[in-house]
């Protein structure tokens, strides 16, 4: 647990002191979203009605910017090699930066993500399910992502290469996370899709680390 | 006796092969010094030695049980520097120490007093390299040859039996080279072993040599 | 060592590749030319769909295979994974484009049935939008095949691509379905109809046939393609290896 821990904490303070990866990942998210009433008129009907949707869609595209670097500069400066040397499982090592990636990133696009409701218009009592569907949807995300991230690795043109590998496989959680607000604005319960959307982060915890350490390993052979 | 084996060794990058049929023997207190030209696969069978690839053919032993039989315990009597320092340009240089030392359960997280309380510790890691004065600059200040230093600290920060270095002289200077000769002394003389390969600079007593130059010839 | 053996006799492979290739080639164009005259000249126009009923004998099969070519290339990338075959690698590698050419041909047939149909080229229907997914997919894995400098790292990294892929394709067809049962369209008309009559399966299983006989018939041209390739950076390697000594 203690070098567990460790990881974490290293990279939330790289994540920190660098400070770029949060702090972009939010003004990325703000600004996609600020777009779309430019892009589809101040209407307030039409916002509130495709709300939850852009909301989400800006937060996947959002939580996309820093993950190319989730085990890059590990790779580039060899860092990656002595983690896949500690005396634990790879997928351990995985699972922590994925889990400090997830702090620096994803907490934070949850977290804000109701401004951004207010923004577009989407019904104040729906606000919790918004954060508790992008608080069990965006851990997926990072988790797919770090697939992703491991099989870019010595790459060409790595950034573009992962959008193209990635987003597809997010559409389940877009989907699942888009619908759980929708179904609550209706007024009905989104315990379905709530559901659905944690046993898709419990499937990605099982396989994402597993994956992404075969992916680091082929990419150190 | 803890002894560190490889047996008909192939190596096979891309499609070519690098070398075949090497064979080495490292026992406790020992150490090995591979030589060549550029291409040759020193580098390459350093990360065989440290479980970083599987060899194409043949084994790698530790006390005669292949060491991918069990990466985790192979990893953990390791230490591993490569060509990449490793050196985070926002963490001191004690933080990255400290951090890769945390990563081998040698570290110390809460408080860096408790750092004194065994010979090992990032404070002793950096003291080995003369570190000490640098000891809270970041890592983007660090010339090269400071980096490599820092990243050499780790091997003295987190106690392990098997040291695996490839080109640890380069960027170092004269100084820095006679404390990584002491550092392998004291190590080799406390039963540790160390594998490296050199294109000279670093003498090592009693090294044995094993030129791949030999074995490149055989594999074409 | 399987490795060094396979590539320096591939001589096995290329000798049933040779013999198989042209029954593969007859078989495609035999059975494509029956389906095609069964399904453009001989069978009757549906009642509800007229003339445009025919597509759905390029379509479907198309469709078919589409699923068909990704199933193989996953089943080709554990193979190459776990047994690191090479030449499993080669036919993951060589089934690629020709999935996604499937899947781009399944995707315009659609389309271009959907018009008189739907009245439009493009419908977000369950079944279109899993094969515009299905596409992306395919796209990836070109890409990631492609990407790196050394031709291995570039199939080990798409062999791992390939495996996840699959193992989300039940995943996303299902979320697409829930997505597309949450937001239904008024009233589409499903492909295929309630049931299908004689006259319209027999040219459909030929063309399927045809279809398979063709994917084999590809992917060989395209497995002897590599295996040349390999031989010439292989000839380079060692020129440049001799060269240095």
């Amino acid at each position: 647990m203690k070098p567990f821990l460790a990881i974490v904490r290293r990279d939330v303070r790289l994540a920190f002191r660098q400070g770029t990866d949060t702090l972009m990942t939010l003004a990325f998210f703000v600004i996609a979203v600020v777009l779309f009433p430019f892009g589809v008129g101040p209407e307030p009907n039409v916002l509130a009605r495709i709300g939850g949707g852009v909301v989400w869609v800006a937060a996947l595209l959002a939580s996309m910017l820093a993950l190319e670097r989730l085990f890059q500069t590990d790779y580039e400066d060899g860092g990656l090699e002595l983690l896949a040397l500690a005396p634990m499982p790879l997928q351990i090592v995985v699972l922590a930066k994925v889990l400090a990636h997830w702090l620096a990133t994803g907490l934070p696009l949850a977290v804000v993500a109701p401004m951004l409701g207010v923004l577009m218009n989407v019904p104040p009592d729906v606000f919790p399910v918004l954060v508790a569907a992008l608080l069990l949807g965006t851990p997926t995300l990072s988790l797919i992502g770090a697939i992703g991230a491991g099989l870019i690795l010595g790459a060409r043109r790595g950034g573009v290469l992962l959008a193209l590998l990635v987003l597809p496989l997010f559409i389940p959680v877009l989907v699942f996370g888009v619908s759980a607000v929708e179904v609550a604005a209706q007024g009905f319960s989104p315990k379905a899709s709530l559901l659905i959307l944690g046993g898709l982060l419990l499937a990605a915890l099982a396989l994402g680390p597993w994956a992404a350490a075969a992916a680091i390993r082929q990419a150190l052979e | 006796m803890s002894l560190f084996t490889g047996h008909d060794l192939i190596c096979i990058r891309g499609e070519r092969r690098v070398f075949a049929a090497v064979r080495f023997s490292l026992p406790a207190g020992g150490a090995l010094l591979l030589v060549g030209a550029n291409g040759t696969g020193k580098t390459s069978l350093l990360r065989l030695m440290a479980g970083l690839g599987r060899p194409a053919d043949g084994a790698i032993r530790w006390n005669d049980v292949d060491i991918a039989e069990d990466p985790e315990s192979h990893n953990a009597r390791l230490h591993f520097v490569g060509h990449g320092d490793a050196v985070k340009p926002a963490l001191t240089a004690r933080e990255n120490v400290a951090f890769w030392a945390a990563l081998r359960g040698g570290g110390d997280l809460p408080s860096p007093a408790e750092a004194g309380f065994a010979k090992a510790g990032p404070d002793a890691g950096l003291a080995a390299f003369a570190l000490g004065p640098l000891a809270s600059v970041p890592g983007r200040y660090l010339s090269a040859g400071q980096r490599r230093r820092v990243n050499l600290a780790r091997l003295a920060a987190a106690p392990a039996p098997l040291w695996l270095l490839d080109e640890p002289v380069s960027a170092l200077d004269s100084d820095s080279v006679a404390r990584l000769r002491n550092a392998i002394a004291r190590h080799r003389a406390g039963g540790g072993m160390v594998a490296l390969s050199s294109h000279g600079g670093l003498e090592i007593p009693d090294a044995v040599t094993l030129d791949l130059t030999d074995f490149a010839a055989a594999a074409a | 060592m399987k490795r060094l053996d396979w590539f320096a006799n591939p001589a096995r492979f290329l000798k049933v590749a040779r013999a198989v290739q042209p029954w593969a080639a007859g078989i495609a164009l035999g059975l494509g030319a029956a389906g095609l005259y069964l399904g453009l000249v001989a069978s009757p126009p549906d009642y509800q769909q007229g003339e445009s009923v025919r597509i759905m004998y390029v379509h479907v099969p198309a469709a078919w295979m589409a699923l068909f070519c990704y199933t193989m290339l996953a089943m080709a990338s554990a193979v190459a994974l776990i047994w690191k075959h090479p030449l499993a690698d080669l036919a993951a590698k060589a089934t690629a484009p020709v999935g996604a050419a499937f899947t781009f041909l399944a995707l315009l047939t659609g389309s271009l049935w959907g018009k008189p149909m739907w009245g439009t080229w493009w419908v977000w229907d369950a079944r279109l939008t899993s094969m515009l997914v299905l596409f992306f997919l395919y796209l990836g894995y070109i890409a990631l095949n492609g990407a790196f400098d050394d031709p291995a790292r570039g199939a080990k990294a798409s062999a791992v691509l390939a495996l996840v892929g699959f193992v989300n394709v039940p995943i996303i067809k299902f979320s697409v379905d829930w997505w597309n049962t949450l937001h239904q369209p008024a009233s589409v008309l499903r492909a295929g109809g309630p049931a299908i009559h004689e006259s319209m399966l027999a040219p459909l299983v030929l063309m399927a046939l045809a279809f398979k006989a063709y994917y084999v018939w590809v992917v060989l041209i395209r497995i002897r393609a590599e295996i040349a390739a390999g031989k010439i950076r292989a000839a380079r390697l060692r020129a440049t290896g001799s060269a240095a000594l």
